[in-house]
């Protein structure tokens, strides 16, 4: 193969991806980061007007019966605990979603398309709707409370719906399927050899797992942790329907301060905030993960 | 990629042939327009409509504003008539000079928000109070005590729908002041009080129709047509209004300044003061419409129905809130993030 | 077989778990299908056995019209990021490092990080612009914003199928004087399929589920079923939503099998 620099190649394989990013994405954004300096209109939008009043509005908060500066307290609860419930939707997904990739990788060839489709197939289904017939398994009288009766386990109905377990039950559901298909990807192109012989070697199970299967998954794990934790961070249409939007996460109050709230610079300002938490998160990442790329390709 | 991005802009100008003859657009509410009326208008007229569907006031202005939507018909609140006439985007189509204009009752001629119906005609209007499952109390249903001094048979049952003005501008009320204050002494209290009833409030959430109609919640803050739905699936359901103070609204039909089918939204707007026409909107979302003669046409179960007369001695209570100016908003959204934090 | 058979229970407990999961994936489904036979207004309160929904929907026009965008644009948008998405991957995994490399990673991966609403409201005033401008409103605009969220779904999967993926095979086709479109087109494509297959199936999942961007930046007549549904959630959502979405299952499930035993016969 002729040795082109890998920087040319990979700059002009990349580039159709950055032009339509360009357009739909980060061009947009760039309207943000302008508005995140500006003063709020009256009804809506804004005032072309320099402002820093939405940056200190983040993370102080002016009383408004004394007048007193003090830390945003309402908006750390908020954002931790949208942080706290994307983790644990994160570890869900991951403790059923990598048992069932497994599953999947390990059917026959012919019929792993079908386990593949079966596990989108939900997913079809809008999410709204999705949402709403989780909301009918958790509810008082639903599936899930019926059934608990009925065996007996509890006298009278939990109230799920409207908790954060609800969310939590919700937003694992619904990423669930972006955490089975990266991690099905990864290990689909598994050498099962390699676990017989590391039978041979070591022959303990969890060795095993350890040392043999997780090392070469672990890009499926991180790009499936990845699309579910960043997602879950900015979710709106699940906390608001199934949390009874009595607590807010980041993604809801967002939407506040750019609908009812009419307050477009500080909306603005709090998105580029969480943008600024997983940008670092992400280049963590990627730090981490090519230097591990390196050792692997010198084994 | 050149491909593609000429692949892309040929899909854009392939759809986007709208504004042909015969057509009309109109931006409305989801669930809110009667495909009957829509029907009985296409054949009539032989127009093609078109409905899109927008759920709140803030994102149908936004997309407005920006421009470039296409839509020729929107339907505001009265609280937001007055922003888009100050944002210069409603038409003065002529709506007195109009044939139907005469039915408009005469109450609703000359509003605060649309002096002498220059750019509107009414859709629907009605009440924000609260709606309550008699089968779990029995007290009296017309306060707001219902869900700011949550009875004991209530406690944990009752859903506060998340219409942040409204939810506020009925506590203010609650507690004696004017909606959209900014007397800071008077917005103490309000926070304290919210902060206080939260405690047994079971959630803020939208979908109160089916929700109150199932018993999944017992009481709620709640719009008089979305009660009196509810109450035909669960004749439990009555709907009150708060003596301290109510919500009146009325949603608007107006033609945009840019649209592009001009003709035949005047046609729609003079359409709907029949008042047969005006009965067909009514009968579908529940609402009263503010047409004469049009309770001649309307169905038999609204008649006289609870939810639409307001009792006599209640009507004073009633109010009609305008869009709170900056300063209130700021106090307003400051203490919706305190109590949904 | 058989090495495959003694993998598997080589991990005891992972069928059931995966069991497990498809019965709780299906869960919520079953529940919808069932609903849509509802014979009550509402569709949380059950009121006999009827077909009326369906009727209903099909009477429609507006629920189907925006069923058939969803599937459009979704169908669109995916074929249009996986293909970008999977440009991208090949230039920035396996190459060794490069310069810039973090770069686009990053802006790859920038729709993920920006809550929908704050891109939607960004996009609204973007092509607001462009259709005041040019007079066209298209639904190409939805499907551009509809293609562009999706990249870093169809990118991810991609790249972990990528990484680390041996490329001993590459280098002897190389050797063997294969052409490098050669070597792509029968050593890698092939190699890389479950990965972009998944990738696909993600972009045209996450599209088919949009709301907000689509809300935003739809024009006149550009409903679609998210969007449609959003509009009823502040009033009531009627069960012609689960009958549609029930019937639309039917369908992808009748398609699928078709497929599947067609490809089978030739296979």
């Amino acid at each position: 193969m002729a040795r082109s620099s890998p920087a040319r190649t990979g700059w002009l394989l990349s580039t159709p991806a950055l032009i339509l990013l360009f357009i739909g994405a980060l061009g947009p954004l760039a309207i943000v980061v302008v508005y995140a300096f500006l003063e709020p209109g009256e009804y809506s939008g804004v005032v072309w007007n320099f402002s820093t009043e939405a940056w200190f509005r983040v993370f102080f908060e002016r009383d408004i019966f004394d007048d007193t500066v003090s830390m945003a307290d309402a908006h750390l609860t908020i954002f931790w605990r949208s942080v706290k419930l994307s983790l644990l939707t994160t570890f869900i997904t991951f403790v059923i979603g990598f048992p069932t990739a497994w599953f999947i990788a390990t059917r026959p060839p012919t019929q792993r398309a079908i386990w593949l489709f079966l596990i989108t197939i939900p997913f079809w289904t809008n999410l709204l709707i999705r949402t709403f017939a989780i909301m009918e398994v958790v509810r008082n009288q639903g599936l899930l409370n019926s059934f608990l009766m009925w065996t007996g386990v509890i006298g009278r109905p939990l109230q799920i719906l409207y908790t954060d377990t609800a969310v939590l039950i919700g937003m694992a559901y619904v990423y669930l399927p972006l955490m089975v298909l990266p991690l099905f990807a990864a290990i689909d192109r598994f050498d099962f050899k390699l676990i017989e012989a590391g039978y041979d070697l070591y022959a303990s199970r969890t060795k095993v797992l350890r040392r043999v299967i997780l090392p070469i998954v672990r890009p499926g794990i991180v790009a499936g942790s990845i699309l579910v934790f960043v997602p879950s961070l900015g979710a709106y249409v699940t906390p608001r329907i199934l949390g009874g939007g009595k607590n807010m996460m980041i993604g809801n109050f967002i939407e506040l301060q750019f609908g009812q709230g009419r307050n477009w610079p500080l909306g603005a300002a709090l998105s580029l905030i969480l943008l600024l938490i997983v940008l670092v998160a992400l280049i963590a990442y990627v730090r981490v993960t090519s230097n591990d790329g390196g050792r692997d390709g010198q084994t | 990629m050149k491909n593609l991005m000429t692949s892309a802009i040929a899909l854009m100008a392939l759809t986007g042939a709208a504004a042909a003859e015969g057509e009309l657009n109109i931006y409305n509410w989801g669930n809110y327009t009667n495909p009957d009326l829509i029907k009985k208008f296409e054949e009539e007229n032989d127009v093609k409509v078109t409905i899109t569907d927008y759920d709140s006031n803030t994102t149908a202005l936004a997309k407005i504003e920006a421009g470039g939507h296409g839509f020729d018909i929107v339907v505001p609140t009265h609280s937001y008539v007055q922003i888009y006439v100050g944002k210069d985007l409603l038409m003065k189509p002529g709506i007195p000079e109009m044939e139907n204009y005469g039915n408009i009752s005469e109450v609703w001629k000359n509003v605060d928000w649309d002096p002498g119906r220059e750019y509107t005609v009414p859709w629907q209007w009605g009440t924000t109070g609260v709606a309550v499952n008699k089968s779990a109390y029995s007290g009296d249903v017309n306060t707001s005590a219902i869900w700011l001094d949550t009875p004991d048979e209530l406690k944990g049952k009752v859903n506060v729908v998340p219409e942040m003005q409204d939810v506020m501008n009925l506590a203010v009320m609650y507690m004696g002041g004017e909606p959209c204050t900014t007397d800071k002494a008077k917005l103490k209290e309000v926070r304290d009080k919210l902060v206080e009833a939260k405690a047994d409030w079971m959630s803020m959430d939208y979908g109160m129709t089916e929700k109150l109609g199932n018993g999944d919640v017992m009481a709620s803050v709640n719009w008089n047509g979305s009660t009196f739905r509810a109450r035909l699936n669960n004749p439990d359901v009555t709907y009150g209004y708060p003596k301290e103070g109510y919500i009146v609204w009325m949603d608007n039909v107006a033609i945009l300044k840019d649209a592009q089918n001009v003709e035949n939204a005047k046609k729609f707007v003079n359409f709907i003061m029949d008042p047969e026409n005006a009965a067909m909107i009514s009968a579908f979302a529940r609402y009263a419409n503010g047409i004469d003669g049009s309770d001649d046409f309307m169905p038999e179960d609204m008649k006289g129905a609870p939810e639409i007369v307001v009792p006599e001695e209640l009507k004073a209570a009633g109010k009609f809130t305008s869009s709170c100016p900056k300063e209130a908003q700021d106090l307003y959204t400051a203490i919706w993030t305190d109590l949904q934090k | 077989m058989a090495r495959r058979d003694f993998s598997v229970s080589a991990l005891p407990g992972f069928g059931t778990i995966a069991v497990i999961a498809f019965v709780l994936l299906y869960a919520p489904i079953v529940t919808m299908v069932i609903y849509s036979f509802n014979d009550s207004e509402s569709v949380a309160l059950w009121g006999g056995f009827s077909t009326r929904w369906y009727a209903a929907a099909w009477e429609n026009t507006q629920v189907q019209e925006a069923t058939i965008r969803s599937l459009i644009i979704a169908v669109s948008a995916a074929l249009i990021a996986t293909t970008v998405a999977t440009m991208a991957a090949l230039g920035t995994t396996r190459r060794g490092k490069f310069k810039g490399q973090t770069i686009i990673y990053i802006m790859i991966n920038q729709p993920l990080m920006v809550p929908e609403i704050v891109t939607a409201v960004a996009l609204l005033i973007f092509f607001a612009a462009i259709k005041v401008a040019t007079g066209i409103q298209g639904l190409g605009y939805l499907i551009l914003a509809h293609s562009a969220f999706c990249v870093p779904f169809a990118y991810l999967p991609i790249r972990a199928r990528l990484e680390g993926m041996d490329m001993t095979l590459e280098t002897a086709a190389a050797d063997l004087y294969a052409s490098p479109w050669q070597t792509f087109r029968r050593i890698t494509l092939p190699l890389l399929a479950p990965g972009i297959a998944a990738g696909a199936m993600l972009s045209f999942v996450i599209s088919l589920d949009d709301v907000i961007i689509t809300e935003f930046v739809k024009s006149a007549g550009q409903d679609t079923l998210p969007t449609y549904m959003l509009g009823q959630l502040r009033r009531a959502v009627t069960p012609e939503v689960n009958a549609i979405s029930t019937a639309l299952l039917v369908l992808t499930v009748l398609l699928l099998t078709a497929f599947f035993l067609l490809t089978r016969r030739r296979g």
